[in-house]
């Protein structure tokens, strides 16, 4: 049967239609006419549109030039979409260094750390930008760069001297050296999980890393900030000033220090800053400071340009012995005692810590039988409880514990909805919960729309098998010391149900 | 609960004069007094309550009486003028009095409220800092430790142990402060003391240049559409979030074990 040949008469009728939508013309491009005069065939170029009609994209982007044939621009299309590479922002020679102490939390850059080097990179190359006309050094190198091409040809007498690649330099002799350029420096602690670091501005990196990092010990850190500091000189010392660390640690230092400081700052224009005084009551406009703690969104984080991340060479940091003055190596073994240790941190009882910034909540709304199973299902996946409106008004959860525009507008990383089906003033108040699990017997509601994972069924068997499987690894398994403290603390929880809705906060010890 | 052996602990609670977000009233600094509230839940301590600021003024005198109310018997007010730095007032009276503990509010409810003052003095006298403190867990004085819980993000908590003289900061999270009690306030007494070293080389000599003005409310950050065709601009505003495209799972187990999978990922088992 396969062997025949069989004749398509459509696609052979294709073939013959030079008009057809479908047709593929089988030579090249530019064909000579009867004339013999050498004539464009329209019907290759460009690709068909919505609604069928034939479209030429003319503007000469990426991809243009490949819709000759609508094989091609298939191919185009999928071009478009690659990601496209930034281009790499390098500075040779440095002028001057803006210090960023990000907070990196389990090693990963926050948006309100990509803010402070956004920030930091503004500030870095301020002066550069500032001045352009009478530019007198620029050691800014730009390799295939569109937004910084302006920059450089701005500057007529950019020779090329004193960079190691050379290519499209844009350096210039200096004549007398300004300030213009700086780079960034971004310091972590412990060790660095972030993807996406050479896009954060990052020029030059630190990275205190040792065991002695991975614990609370802000004391050790401000230690050896304030050794970076001495060498480095930085112009600039940033920090967010966020509850992770870097409104402590940038208060430490600028104590250390004993420099201007400015905290809860929202903008900077020029040489002049904006803070926050008053505990958010009023704007101070003050001149800029050598340490700054910046509040989020203070600045744009930087998205067109790509970062070398050049791990700080080590000459650059001597050994602490070569520093000159006596002063500064009392200063460093004066910070480096240590006053405070962690003890590690405490078992919290998830109902007594406050839904708004509970992490993971379990919420449970009119589809919910089994209250006494949901109680304990909280208690054993060490969730936060909430519930849905109707849930508090039919008396069965207490009415702090309601998220949702007339209750709590909640946070949480992870929010399993159990029974709610999404009233728009409950989506309203869990807007802002990254992940949201819908457990429903209902596909279509709203929350099951919402959700990043639904589980359609009935809650109660459903919990009942999520609360098997969380059993089942802990009996099977051996027990780790980690293990058996949950269950110590899950244990009296079982029991205990809704009493335990407590506003202050208990502590396992105390019990 | 609070283990305390031999010799009282000394304790000193920085107060300062707070203000209302909304109708600017002075007020007790809801920080302070939940710093104040640490002090007075903490037994066998000497419970020292100091005011750094202008004396005879009648604000403040009606601020401290709100302290006093809730059961001082005592608030020591080290006049301050009113362009001077409290910092070295501060300091040359605590290295007469040596505390062994030190509270305070995370940050002053009006002017710079920078939150810098602990930390200054705690490099000024050489103590530990320890900030956002919610509840001091126990004071052994003897070793010369206390165990103190510290407020995270997320309502954890976590223990720290420190040497003692130090200066803490007082969290949110710690537990509210009780309520002021007309009659006490009206047995509490305030004593003025004159600060001993006024450092006129310590006065803030920035401010002139500072302008303050009302908090504007502060821009909401647009989605910036850096498209460079019309193409692209026009999907950019025409596209749906993304979105919906939630899993669903109609097999109850196998449902469980995604849910528990995701749970994992997240790091919230």
């Amino acid at each position: 049967m396969s062997n025949l040949f069989r004749r398509d008469p459509r696609a052979q009728w294709i073939a013959r239609n030079r008009l057809h939508p479908l047709h593929v013309p089988e030579g090249q491009l530019a064909q000579r006419g009867p004339t013999g005069l050498l004539r464009k065939n329209v019907h290759a170029i460009g690709f068909v549109g919505p609604n069928g009609l034939k479209r030429i994209d003319r503007s000469g982007a990426a991809g243009s030039v490949n819709q000759l044939t609508r094989q091609s621009a298939q191919g185009s299309k999928s071009a478009a979409q690659e990601e496209i590479v930034l281009p790499l922002h390098k500075v040779a020679n440095p002028d001057f260094y803006i210090l960023v102490v990000v907070d990196g939390v389990s090693g990963r850059l926050s948006s309100h750390d990509r803010d402070t080097l956004g920030l930091a990179h503004k500030l870095a190359t301020q002066g550069a930008h500032i001045d352009n006309g009478a530019l007198i050094e620029n050691s800014l190198l730009v390799e295939n760069n569109a937004a910084f091409d302006k920059g450089i040809e701005g500057n007529e007498a950019s020779t090329g001297t004193g960079v190691d690649a050379g290519a499209g330099a844009g350096v210039s002799p200096g004549v007398g050296a300004g300030e213009r350029t700086g780079a960034v420096v971004a310091v972590f602690f412990d060790t660095i999980t972030e993807e996406k670091l050479d896009t954060a501005g990052i020029d030059r990196l630190v990275n205190f890393e040792g065991n002695e990092y991975q614990r609370y010990n802000p004391e050790q850190r401000c230690a050896g900030l304030y050794k970076l500091v001495n060498q480095l000189n930085p112009k600039h010392i940033l920090f967010p000033d966020s509850i992770h660390g870097g409104a402590d640690l940038g208060r430490r230092l600028a104590a250390k220090l004993n420099t201007t400081v400015a905290s809860n700052v929202w903008k900077v224009n020029g040489n002049q800053i904006v803070c926050r005084g008053s505990a958010g009551k009023t704007d101070i406009t003050r001149p800029i400071t050598n340490v700054m703690l910046l509040l989020e969104e203070c600045s744009e984080p930087v998205s067109d340009t790509r970062h070398e991340c050049k791990v700080l060479e080590q000459p650059l940091i001597p050994p602490p012995k070569q520093a000159p003055d006596q002063t500064l190596e009392q200063a460093i073994t004066n910070t480096y005692e240590q006053k405070i240790t962690d003890l590690g941190n405490e078992s919290v009882n998830p109902n007594d810590i406050n839904l708004a910034e509970a992490g993971f909540i379990l919420s449970g709304g009119n589809g919910i039988t089994d209250w006494e199973q949901f109680h304990q299902a909280a208690s054993i996946l060490g969730a936060t409880e909430g519930a849905s409106r109707v849930a508090v008004d039919d008396g069965f959860m207490p009415r702090e514990r309601q998220v949702g525009a007339t209750g709590t507008w909640v946070t949480a990383k992870v929010y399993v909805a159990v029974g709610i089906s999404g009233a728009i003033q409950h989506m309203q108040g869990i807007a802002q919960c990254e992940k949201v699990i819908a457990i429903n017997t209902d596909d279509s509601c709203d929350m099951v729309k919402r959700a990043d994972l639904s589980a359609i069924g009935d809650s109660q068997e459903i919990l009942a098998a999520l609360l098997a499987l969380v059993h089942k690894p802990k009996n099977n398994l051996e027990r780790d010391s980690k293990g058996d403290q949950e269950i110590e603390h899950t244990a009296p929880r079982d029991t205990s149900g809704l009493n335990t809705h407590q506003t202050t906060p208990k502590h396992a010890t105390e019990a | 609960m609070n283990k305390l052996l031999e010799e009282n602990v000394n304790l000193t609670v920085l107060v300062s004069i707070g203000e209302h977000p909304l109708s600017k009233r002075p007020r007790r600094a809801e920080q302070d007094a939940r710093a104040l509230e640490i002090g007075l839940n903490s037994p066998d301590t000497n419970l020292q309550v100091m005011h750094a600021g202008t004396a005879n003024n009648a604000q403040t005198h009606t601020v401290l009486k709100d302290y006093l109310g809730m059961g001082l018997p005592e608030i020591k007010v080290l006049t301050v003028p009113q362009e001077t730095d409290s910092l070295a007032a501060l300091t040359s009276s605590f290295t007469d009095s040596s505390p062994d503990i030190i509270l305070a509010g995370m940050r002053a409810e009006n002017g710079e409220s920078s939150g810098m003052l602990p930390y200054l003095l705690s490099e000024k006298l050489g103590m530990a800092v320890v900030p956002s403190i919610t509840e001091i867990l126990s004071v052994d004085k003897k070793a010369g430790f206390a165990e103190l819980l510290q407020a995270l993000p997320r309502g954890q908590r976590r223990k720290v142990s420190v040497k003692l003289p130090f200066v803490a900061t007082v969290d949110m999270a710690a537990a509210a402060p009780r309520q002021s009690a007309f009659g006490a306030a009206m047995r509490g007494k305030i004593t003025v003391v004159d600060a001993i070293a006024t450092d006129t080389t310590t006065t803030n000599d920035a401010p002139p240049q500072w302008k303050t003005t009302p908090a504007q409310p502060r821009p909401k950050r647009l989605k910036i559409v850096k498209a460079k065709t019309a193409a692209d601009r026009f999907k950019a505003a025409t596209a749906k979030a993304q979105g919906g495209g939630g899993k669903v799972i109609y097999n109850n187990q196998e449902a469980a074990e995604a849910i528990l999978k995701m749970l994992k990922e997240e790091k919230v088992l």
